[in-house]
């Protein structure tokens, strides 16, 4: 049997999930940095992953779009296990995903324009031609609330904000079926932060995208999310639904791991603080 | 609330090192260097083979050869020029008084030409190369590691080695013969310059000499190697750029691993070309004797 052929049989069963993890374990170097993940996300949901600095979240999103392979485990999307594929089927199946970087990771090299227009020029079987490159990139460029006059900038000159909007543009503009944002509002002002919630609603109002958010604020997790996911330091994964997540249960009645999961959503130190001066 | 995944309760960390002996920390470090350095040499050899893959299968998009081509070949041949003048000038300055000490001084042009097309157009024109081109080809594609834009060009189906590699490699080895040749006639000049012009030596003398002892071969023989050196120069920068670390220091050290890896091996394997060049021309040399008889 080929890898190929392992990569496909034996996959999702037909229950609306686009992706699922199976005992997912990644090790970088000499650290284990997921273990044993189970994670099973339907079609049209918007997850949202949450979890201290360093928890291994960024890693879980670079494992679902097969940047990272895992050490153990299957990583399922539609019915391919992207662990198995072999580097050409990765490749067409990423034309399925987007993916927002954490600092728009635009190309510096590059116009706006010429970031935008860089999936449907890569665009295997199907090539666009340049007119219909042009039109899909100023409705992109629409979509996400920028002028035109930015298209012919180079991404040193605009902002922060703008950066984002133009990652988030061009993560869009094949229309993938999911969408990955690697924490899209950190480093943003409130008001910026709550442009690009909107986008990432809106985009879920104009067709059936399947998102998965990394964030840190909660902000955007309860605006946005469907579902919450909290990753902790030692790997182990809880999954609330939103609203559990936030009222959290009552004080003195809840475990370790219940109160740690309170405490991060509230922002408090609590027991991470005592860990520290421990440390020290 | 529903607890979907479990997970093992170790932290997943290593166990604890236990206290070693002086002895055995010392060949604990020597091995770990050891297994280290044949990682890095089988990582790169399939960074290479990933390379000249791409590079059989699917030639690079003109939009991305143009400006690599334009980076390493019009903007290195003022510098190259330029140190190739000097390098003929001070063969003359150091060369001059030995050869005149012992009245050879008319053989001067000979020794000049035949080190420059031999031996130093070639390494020269490598080491400018190495250090203008192949220290900012480490630092370009370090920044777009850490800055996730080859992990965006993986994502959107871009293959970052077709993409990013084998233009660099291809502008490498087909300009660097250019770029010696370029080194060669500069030098060949400036040494000319000096000899003639300076030090007062016979035009014709310091001409026939040149002729005579500096042929085609050894013009071969310093292009051919340029092609190796090309090859190495663009493989180890944009082995090093792919495996930056993070962080602007990061960066400079890779720039500059790029550029002090490259050098040691552009040495390593003029060496090994030299012999191999040679034991072939002895050989031809040989064997067209024994047919004319």
């Amino acid at each position: 049997m080929t890898s190929s052929q392992e990569a496909t049989i034996d996959g999702v069963e037909d229950d609306g999930t686009l992706v699922r993890l199976e005992d997912v374990s990644v090790r970088l170097g000499n650290q284990w940095v997921l273990r044993d993940i189970d994670l099973a996300i339907p079609q049209g949901q918007t997850l949202a992953v949450i979890g201290e600095s360093g928890c291994g979240k960024t890693v879980l999103m670079k494992t679902l779009v097969g940047l990272v392979r895992p050490t153990s485990g299957d990583v399922w999307f539609d019915s391919l296990n992207l662990a198995k594929l072999d580097p050409k089927a990765l490749t067409e199946v990423r034309q399925r995903i987007g993916f927002v970087f954490q600092n728009a990771a635009l190309f510096d090299s590059m116009t706006i324009l010429q970031n935008i227009a860089f999936p449907l020029r890569q665009q295997q079987g199907q090539p666009f031609g340049e007119e219909e490159i042009e039109y899909q990139v100023l409705e992109g460029i629409a979509e996400v609330g920028l002028p035109r006059e930015v298209l012919q900038r180079r991404p040193a000159e605009l902002s922060g904000g703008m950066r984002k909007r133009v990652g988030l543009a061009r993560a869009l503009i094949l229309k993938p079926e999911l969408v990955l944002y690697d924490e899209p509002t950190t480093g943003l002002d409130p008001i910026m932060s709550d442009v690009i919630n909107e986008l990432i609603l809106s985009t879920r109002r104009k067709y059936p995208v399947t998102s998965v958010i990394v964030t840190h604020d909660m902000r955007t997790a309860r605006k946005v999310a469907d579902r919450v996911v909290m990753l902790y330091p030692r790997r182990r994964l809880h999954d609330e639904e939103p609203q559990v997540l936030y009222d959290g249960p009552p004080s003195g009645l809840e475990n370790a791991a219940d109160r740690r999961v309170r405490q991060f959503v509230r922002g408090e130190a609590g027991e991470r603080l005592m860990e520290m001066r421990m440390e020290r | 609330m529903s607890t979907i995944v479990s997970s093992r309760s170790d932290s997943g960390g290593e166990p604890s090192a236990s206290r070693h002996s002086p002895l055995t920390q010392w060949i604990t470090d020597w091995g770990t260097i050891v297994v280290d350095g044949l990682i890095a040499v089988g990582d790169m050899t399939l960074f290479a083979r990933r390379m000249l893959g791409w590079l059989v299968s699917r030639p690079p998009a003109r939009g991305t050869l143009l400006p690599n081509l334009y980076q390493v070949g019009v903007l290195s041949l003022p510098v190259v020029a330029l140190t190739g003048t000097f390098i003929g000038m001070v063969l003359a300055v150091q060369s001059y008084y030995q050869f005149a000490s012992i009245g050879l001084e008319d053989k001067l042009g000979a020794v000049i030409n035949s080190s420059l097309v031999r031996e130093l157009g070639p390494v020269l024109a490598a080491t400018m190369l190495a250090g203008r081109v192949g220290s900012a080809m480490a630092a370009v594609l370090g920044t777009m590691r850490v800055t996730e834009q080859i992990d965006a060009l993986e994502t959107m189906g871009a293959d970052p080695i077709h993409y990013l590699v084998v233009p660099r490699f291809l502008a490498c080895i087909l300009l660097i013969p250019a770029l010696t040749v370029m080194a060669d006639f500069m030098g060949i000049v400036g040494g000319y310059f000096y000899s003639v012009m300076i030090l007062g030596i016979d035009h014709a003398a310091y001409q026939n000499n040149s002729r005579e002892f500096v042929g085609g071969y050894d013009f071969f023989s310093g292009v051919f190697k340029s092609f190796f050196f090309g090859a190495v120069i663009a493989l180890v920068s944009c082995y090093r750029g792919f495996h930056c670390q993070p962080g602007a220091e990061g960066v400079g050290r890779a720039a500059t691993a790029a550029f002090v890896y490259s050098f040691v091996m552009i040495l390593a394997i003029d060496l090994l070309l030299n012999i191999l060049l040679d034991a072939f021309y002895i050989a031809i040399w040989e064997r067209t004797v024994s047919i004319l008889g």
